[in-house]
């Protein structure tokens, strides 16, 4: 190869990048095999997006053994725009995986759509979840703020697509409507902030901005400042932090429940992965800045997300699906705590192990509630808690499940895994010397168990009329059953997440 | 007394603990054929008997194998890596200190499932509540045997599920609210006192209670041992329960179905009181030195009020609960025990641990009786029972009303009872306390926890007269006597309190050993 194609072309570790790839390349396969697909097989088409996401999940396994780095600095090896190492990796994994149930769940919710009037458009809907997902796969890998923000913007506009996909729904497109305008304001602030940084500092690549910014010019410091408080507001919102919370509800009751349950984790780890690699890897040192107006917003969103959880009424439509929505507001705060701490912390790397063992729990226990909660959808279209009575005498299994799950998300035996979890996030604060945010925290823990554990105490209840049994769809009972073994195996075996708030991620 | 090898008592307490939980799992799966019984609730009440008759028969060995020549040594130990990003173990042994707490739970859960088995609450299915007594039953024993802080955590809070279910289920009137408050009250305790062994764990370095007992405080510094007391403290104060955290305990008893009293007052207090022991006087002993007066005098005036708060109770037209009566009691009783563990003497320490057995053992009869009361007569309201003239109990259901005087007397701490060894070495202590404790406070103390022991025994003899005794009239109303089920489950209540009353050696040989080594720098 001659000096000049050396120069222009770069050399590409194709499979380091497999994981994002691939969930692209299917999503755009399935977008164009939509076309010649007869209508009767279009079934076909989810399994092949399944696949998809599976083998993308799979292609996680060769990069196991070390970090491997791409689409690297000519000069200068070591800053690289693309890294897949072990935060990567298990971020990947959590986005990879939380994907790949939401799909399980699309499955059933398009087939039983079907003849509704609401039928969701196949091709398009997996097209669309597909590229979403290739995009928050690709952002934990990302170590330049440029392709930090292209990748925020390739999970997020497929999500407004896929809100607003009901087709004859007015909710849904007035949920999609708000989504989008409300996060593409977020995310202009947040190029304003990138830009802000790259005036002061001159870099876009996270690891050099981490360096300029120790010593930046006194004149432009008040810029750069502004830069870092801005760049977090895109990623906050994702988030779903206050208070940049108000879509969730309104968003999530519009969306098909496969899609709430796919923006509940995965929207949210875009968010915090984003705000991990900007806050831990490109400014720490303005940890002064976003140590303290994290623990605020972990503060703010724990309290405000609980406190509209508690004001469901059981009675009222879709009141499930909104205490979902508040209460998922409520857990993004206990994802937070760690990152503020890490601000203060001299560990940083594991303080915010803690958020990512959280957040691997959550993603299994919440995508399981959704799962549930998308069964008894099937026939209680409106989803409200008080149609959860007597689940169990219905439909034993699922309603001991969803008990597990909600206790793990209260954070209370049966639910261990729940707890330790809570534990790791509680001694990330403490050891951080965070005791306020801890006892704030500490109430929050109570006051959403009140929630969880009434929501709980009703599928228990004597049922109010006959219980109806009938047959749930395997791809549906696959998410489900997939769900509660990881959430089993996972208390019995805490280890298995845990392990990553004891070492170095990156 | 007997040699039993090492591996077999390690194999003992870890059924213990395990055990029921797969009892519990085991009671929601349909009944083995050969198994069936006369009808599935039959079956699956036989099986909590079964299960927890198994755990008792495991929990005697264990104390039977138990080198009582060596009470201060962890014995039976276990010590498994389970999760090491928290550095937390499956840690567990038993010494002087848990082993009798441990047979009294297994003894009292056995004998609650054995009076359920005749006696079901009135409620949904037996099977989940088959589960819930005995995932409660892992709690309580875990919390007992565990040697590490997060794994205490874990076991302080399995109870709550399976007691907010127990209340909320198979409870009485006012169910509901008072099943929230006792979970949202402990809860708020528990996650407070997590900070604190936290805040410990993280400032030593190691979580496992032996290690930091031996330590004894010197590698934590003395702001961070007072901040630990605090946040443990309460978590552990509520559960107690101490005034003025108290306030869930009189509707959770209320409320509770009678088992569910039972083990209430039995067990679940005593993890408070346990945990005093256990973490706060040998791992923070500087930090509990600064907070003992206060807890001394919190206890005192739990005394105190817990007295005269039944008293109102227990006066005629005073529309007292005779169950809610009890609760009140419990919580002067256990005002002794905290008064007994804020000494930081021996003398004090042994009288608690004494005090948290006897209280066991005589309230839970006090709740097993005013069940069966409750279950004959309709109701528990003393003004409801004894009219103008009293109930008449003697009379009516001579043994009965024998049985329910025997409780209140040894509830009054009458000695050649157990009630009265605690007491009264915790007022000991109180006359005593340890070096650095003002001791005019603690004489004063002393004084009005004696007033109280005088409030408690005009109470108590007032309950006596009023449901006891009473006209020729009311006699003529019979009452079921006791019953052999009932007999069967309430005679070793009442064997083990004269047992303690007049062998207080049995426990004091086990505790004080221990309970030496404890204050003076943690076990071996």
């Amino acid at each position: 190869m001659s000096s000049v194609a050396q120069s222009v072309v770069q050399s590409v570790d194709w499979l380091a990048i497999a994981p994002p790839t691939i969930a692209a390349v299917v999503g755009l396969v399935v977008l164009v095999a939509d076309l010649f697909v007869r209508d009767d097989r279009k079934a076909l088409l989810g399994w092949v997006s399944v696949a998809g996401l599976a083998a993308a999940a799979l292609s996680l396994l060769p990069l196991l053994d070390g970090d491997r780095s791409t689409f690297c600095l000519r000069g200068d090896a070591t800053v690289c725009s693309y890294t897949a190492d072990r935060f990567t990796l298990v971020i990947q994994f959590l986005v990879l995986g939380g994907a790949l149930l939401a799909a399980l769940l699309s499955a059933s919710a398009i087939k039983d759509a079907q003849g509704s009037g609401k039928e969701l458009p196949e091709g398009e809907f997996w097209f669309l979840l597909l590229s979403s997902a290739a995009g928050a796969a690709l952002l934990p890998a990302s170590r330049d703020l440029a392709t930090l923000v292209v990748a925020l913007e390739v999970a997020s506009l497929p999500a407004f697509a896929l809100v607003g996909l009901k087709r004859g729904d007015r909710q849904s497109a007035e949920a999609a409507l708000k989504f989008f305008l409300s996060s593409v304001t977020a995310t202009a602030v947040t190029l304003m902030g990138v830009s802000f940084l790259y005036a002061a500092t001159g870099t876009l690549y996270l690891t050099e901005m981490a360096s300029a910014l120790q010593d930046v010019d006194a004149q432009l410091s008040t810029l750069a400042q502004a830069g870092v408080v801005l760049t977090l507001v895109g990623f906050a919102f994702k988030t779903a932090a206050v208070p940049f919370h108000f879509w969730v509800p309104d968003t999530y009751i519009g969306a098909p429940l496969p899609v709430a349950a796919y923006l509940s984790v995965v929207g949210k780890a875009v968010g915090f992965s984003g705000l991990i690699l900007v806050t831990v890897v490109a400014f720490p040192a303005y940890a002064d800045v976003w140590g303290p107006a994290m623990a605020l917003l972990a503060a703010l969103t724990m309290t405000v997300g609980n406190a509209g959880a508690l004001r469901q009424q059981a009675t009222r439509a879709y009141s499930a699906v909104r205490l979902l929505a508040w209460s998922s507001v409520g857990q993004a705060g206990y994802l937070l705590v760690p990152i503020a701490a890490a601000g203060y912390s001299k560990d940083a790397e594991r303080a915010i192990g803690s958020t990512v063992a959280y957040a691997l729990m959550y993603a299994a226990v919440n995508l399981g509630a959704f799962a549930v909660a998308a069964l008894v959808a099937r026939t209680k279209p409106l989803n409200r808690i008080s149609d959860y009575r007597g689940l169990y005498a219905a439909q034993p299994v699922s309603a001991l499940v969803l008990a597990f799950f909600l206790l793990c998300l209260a954070g209370l035996p049966p639910g261990i895994i729940g707890l330790f979890a809570k534990v790791t996030v509680f001694s990330a604060a403490v050891d951080a010397g965070l005791g306020w945010l801890a006892v704030v925290m500490a109430v929050n823990v109570v006051i959403a168990l009140y929630y969880y554990l009434q929501w709980t105490a009703l599928l228990f209840r004597a049922p109010e009329g006959e219980p109806e049994r009938h047959r749930i769809p395997a791809p549906l009972t696959a998410a489900i059953a997939l769900t509660a073994v990881l959430g089993i195996a996972l208390s019995g075996a805490p280890q298995l997440v845990l392990r990553f708030a004891d070492t170095g991620l990156f | 007394m007997i040699d039993i090898s090492e591996s077999v008592m390690q194999f003992l307490l870890a059924f213990i603990v395990v055990g029921p939980l797969i009892g519990a799992a085991a009671a929601l799966l349909p009944a083995p054929p050969g198994l069936k019984g006369k009808s599935p609730e039959q079956a699956v009440l036989r099986h909590g008997v079964t299960v927890t008759g198994a755990v008792l028969a495991a929990a005697i060995v264990l104390a039977l194998g138990f080198d009582h020549n060596q009470p201060s040594k962890m014995q039976a130990t276990t010590d498994i890596s389970w999760i090491p990003a928290l550095d937390v173990r499956i840690h567990l042994g038993i010494d002087g200190i848990s082993l009798p707490l441990l047979v009294m739970t297994a003894l009292l859960t056995f004998l609650c499932a054995l009076y359920s088995y005749f006696k079901m609450p009135a409620g949904p299915s037996p099977a989940a509540f088959v589960a819930l007594l005995l995932v409660l039953e892992s709690g309580t024993l875990a919390t007992f045997a565990v040697l590490d802080l997060l794994l205490f955590f874990l076991a302080f809070e399995m109870v709550l599920i399976p007691m907010y279910f127990l209340i909320a289920r198979w409870g009485g009137e006012g169910r509901g609210p008072a099943a929230w408050k006792f979970i949202l009250f402990t809860l708020l305790g528990s996650v407070v006192m997590l900070l604190g062994l936290l805040l410990v764990g993280l400032n030593s370095g190691t979580f496992d209670m032996l290690a930091l007992a031996t330590d004894n405080g010197r590698s934590l510094t003395t702001s961070v041992q007072v901040i630990a007391v605090l946040a443990i403290g309460i978590g552990l104060a509520v559960k107690t329960p101490m005034w003025p955290l108290h306030s869930w305990l009189p509707d959770a008893h209320t409320a509770a179905p009678t088992v569910g009293s039972v083990l209430l007052a039995g067990v679940l207090l005593k993890m408070g009181t346990y945990g005093f022991v256990r973490i706060l006087l040998p791992i923070t002993p500087d930090g509990m030195r600064t907070f003992a007066p206060y807890l001394a005098a919190f206890a005192v005036v739990g005394i105190i009020y817990g007295s005269l708060a039944c008293l109102a109770l227990a006066k005629q037209g005073g529309k007292g609960d005779l169950k809610r009566l009890i609760a009140y009691s419990s919580v002067g009783h256990m005002g002794f025990v905290l008064l007994g563990i804020a000494t930081m003497t021996p003398t004090g320490v042994n009288g608690a641990l004494f005090a948290n057995i006897a209280h066991g053992l005589i309230t839970g009869l006090l709740f097993f009786l005013v069940g069966a009361l409750k279950d004959r007569t309709g109701t528990t309201d003393l003004d409801a029972l004894a009219q103008e003239t009293g109930a008449a109990l003697y009379g009516r259901a001579p043994r009965f009303g024998g049985l329910l005087a025997f409780g209140a007397v040894a509830s009054l701490g009458l000695p050649g009872l157990a009630g009265f060894w605690g007491e009264m070495l915790a007022l000991f202590g109180a006359f005593q306390p340890a070096q650095g404790l003002s001791r005019p406070a603690f004489l004063t103390f002393m004084v009005f926890a004696g007033l109280g022991t005088l409030l408690t025994a005009a109470y108590m003899l007032v309950v006596v007269r009023r449901v006891c005794m009473g006209s020729a009239e009311q006699e003529s109303r019979a009452v079921t006597d006791v019953q052999g089920y009932e007999f069967a489950a309430w005679t070793p209540l009442v064997a083990l309190t004269v047992l303690a009353g007049l062998w207080p050696a049995v426990l004091l040989g086990l505790t004080d050993p221990a309970v030496q080594q404890l204050l003076a720098g943690g076990t071996r």
